[in-house]
């Protein structure tokens, strides 16, 4: 399987059209999508008629762009025009956007062939895709594994080989614990570097898109494809982004790698070992690498489990049966609005917009939302004074390897671990990424982290570049 | 069987471990119905939850700032200039009900039909 540059490369020279490589890509997950699960809805038509324009542009001289006849995933979170956008609820099944969201118009425009809508946890609310109401996505290195979530089945399309790049977005950890289950590269950007705009909200001071990719140069295509200045999200960065893939090959010479037990300790020893053999191999290449503790991390899981239910349990509140989606019929507005929820949202959203309701609610509003929001700015602090020492922080992406299906489906608050080392990236708005690096004593992927201060992403994906050159070859990527 | 919220409750009547009532009301608030089977359920996984949130409420963070947002939130303005909206057909056709080119919904309260 190609990479996304060599997809492109080969399109835009004309030794490939980007039909013959659509139609292949189709034919990959009509050969095995049956069993991973990854797309809820595969664009056929559609994405053969995009593929005809790449080509019909490329005979006619134009630059058909960086990511030319390149198929991409789309987490079904995404508004896509006239195509359904589910957020695997049934609350939003049949719902078709009368808008594209910004990454989808950029891609677009960067000559990229969407194949696809992935499946996901309900509206990004977990960590296993197994929230999904239209069934779990299953991990392709194992098929009784979980691929991660909550952007599993993007995770699971890119590393099944169906699609060489993917869009996830990560609230807590949605792109990069999937990505580290599925032994895929997966980044989430400073928060507002990628416009917001078309992606159904979560938790809306936490949400960020971010790429899926099989190697880092190819995340870092597809991330500066995205980075652009949105005037739709007012959250987003007005300061264009420095492109990153023409120095992801830059070295680590000289960089400061703070190597961090507090992202590493509380995890599996086979998962531990393989962060600190890729700080070895950091150092090897020419990085300063030193130990250096940060223990406010410790509070995020909590603080992010209170901050991120009471958003939601806001941004949730338009599922009302009136504009979109479901409707449940009752005699009065009210009583219908109960009903559609009642029927429409599955146990995690509904544990959650409770858990948001109570948090944000009058006795307990300084006890429990408040105090994660300081929480929040004691994370921020503490990243600052680490970072006053070391340019970015290592650790793991999840605390194990792909769990089996329904292992933790019942314990939710066993779920939420899964996010611990994740969290604070998400907490202060910094950008992070997870890159493969071996397998664990079960032989599945393990997935190291790197985090770097807001806005250093071309830092962060030298660095990455860097992991990955000195990772041990796994044996699903032969 | 659904679960029916006792007139008169309120949250934040005192601190201490959230109840099954407690979990009524803020299904209440939410626009949800609840199984008894269901209170059951969520009020034990929200209890674990909140004791996993003690570590944080017991801190003394009364030096610190709340932080909403990771970026300073400043008001956003544009020129302003007619622009293109979403298409109306295009929307209308999305909603369960429609009426006029408005969104038609049951009655509200106790209006009169």
């Amino acid at each position: 399987m190609s990479s996304a540059r060599e997809v492109a490369a080969a399109v835009r020279s004309g030794d490939r059209s980007a039909r013959q490589v659509t139609e292949e890509a189709l034919a990959a997950v009509a050969a095995g999508d049956g069993e991973v699960h990854a797309f809820v809805e595969v664009l056929g038509d559609e994405a053969l008629a995009r593929a005809d324009a790449v080509d019909a542009a490329i005979a006619a001289g134009q630059d058909p762009g960086p990511l030319a006849g390149v198929p991409v995933a789309l987490k079904d979170n995404l508004c896509t025009r006239g195509i359904p956008t589910t957020c695997g609820s049934r609350i939003l099944e049949g719902w078709r956007p009368p808008y594209d969201a910004t990454v989808v118009e950029l891609l677009r425009g960067a000559g990229a062939i969407a194949l696809g809508k992935t499946n996901m946890d309900e509206f990004a609310m977990g960590s296993s895709t197994e929230n999904s109401a239209f069934g779990p996505t299953r991990n392709p290195h194992c098929l009784e594994r979980v691929p991660g979530g909550s952007s599993g089945g993007s995770a699971a399309a890119v590393a099944a080989g169906f699609v060489p790049l993917g869009l996830g977005s990560d609230t807590g950890g949605s792109i990069r614990q999937p990505a580290a289950l599925c032994g895929v590269v997966g980044m989430k950007p400073t928060y507002g570097r990628v416009s917001r705009y078309g992606l159904v909200a979560f938790a809306s001071s936490l949400d960020q898109i971010g790429p899926f990719a099989r190697n880092v140069e190819d995340a870092a295509l597809l991330f500066d494809v995205l980075a652009r200045h949105d005037p739709r999200d007012t959250t987003s960065l007005r300061h264009r982004a420095p492109p990153t893939l023409d120095t992801v090959e830059a070295g680590v010479d000289g960089v400061r790698v703070g190597v961090c037990p507090d992202l590493i300790e509380g995890c599996a020893p086979d998962v531990a070992a393989r962060v600190y053999e890729a700080a070895e191999a950091l150092h090897a290449a020419g990085a300063q690498v030193e130990e250096i503790k940060v223990p406010e991390f410790a509070y995020g899981l909590s603080a992010y489990y209170l901050i991120a239910p009471a958003e939601a349990s806001s941004n949730l509140a338009r599922y009302d049966g009136v504009r979109y989606g479901l409707r449940v019929d009752a005699d009065d507005a009210a009583a219908m609005n109960t009903a559609t929820r009642t029927a429409g949202f599955g146990a995690e959203v509904k544990r959650r917009i409770m858990l948001g309701t109570y948090a944000l609610s009058a006795g307990y509003y300084d006890a429990y939302y408040a105090q994660a929001q300081r929480v929040r700015t004691m994370v921020v602090e503490a990243f600052g004074r680490a970072y006053a020492s070391v340019d970015v922080l290592l650790g793991a992406t999840a605390p194990t390897t792909a769990f089996a299906l329904g292992d933790k489906v019942d314990d939710p608050m066993a779920m939420y671990m899964n996010d611990i080392c994740t969290i604070p990236s998400n907490l202060a708005g910094h950008p992070a990424v997870s890159v493969p690096f071996g397998a664990g004593a079960d032989g599945l992927p393990v997935g190291v982290q790197v985090l770097a201060p807001p806005l250093e992403e071309a830092l962060l994906f030298r660095v990455a570049r860097a992991v990955e050159a000195g990772a041990p070859q796994a044996a699903w990527s032969a | 069987m659904t679960a029916t919220e006792e007139p008169g409750h309120a949250v934040g009547s005192g601190p201490g471990q959230l109840s099954r009532s407690d979990v009524i009301h803020v299904a209440n608030l939410a626009r949800l119905t609840l199984s008894e089977d269901e209170v059951d359920l969520f009020t034990g996984q929200l209890q674990t939850v909140l004791a996993h949130a003690a570590d944080v409420a017991a801190l003394d963070l009364s030096h610190l700032a709340p932080m909403a947002h990771p970026l300073p939130v400043e008001n956003v303005l544009r020129p302003d200039q007619p622009q293109p909206c979403l298409d109306r057909a295009e929307v209308l056709a999305a909603a369960p009900s429609v009426e006029d080119n408005r969104f038609r919904v049951p009655r509200i309260g106790s209006e009169p039909a």
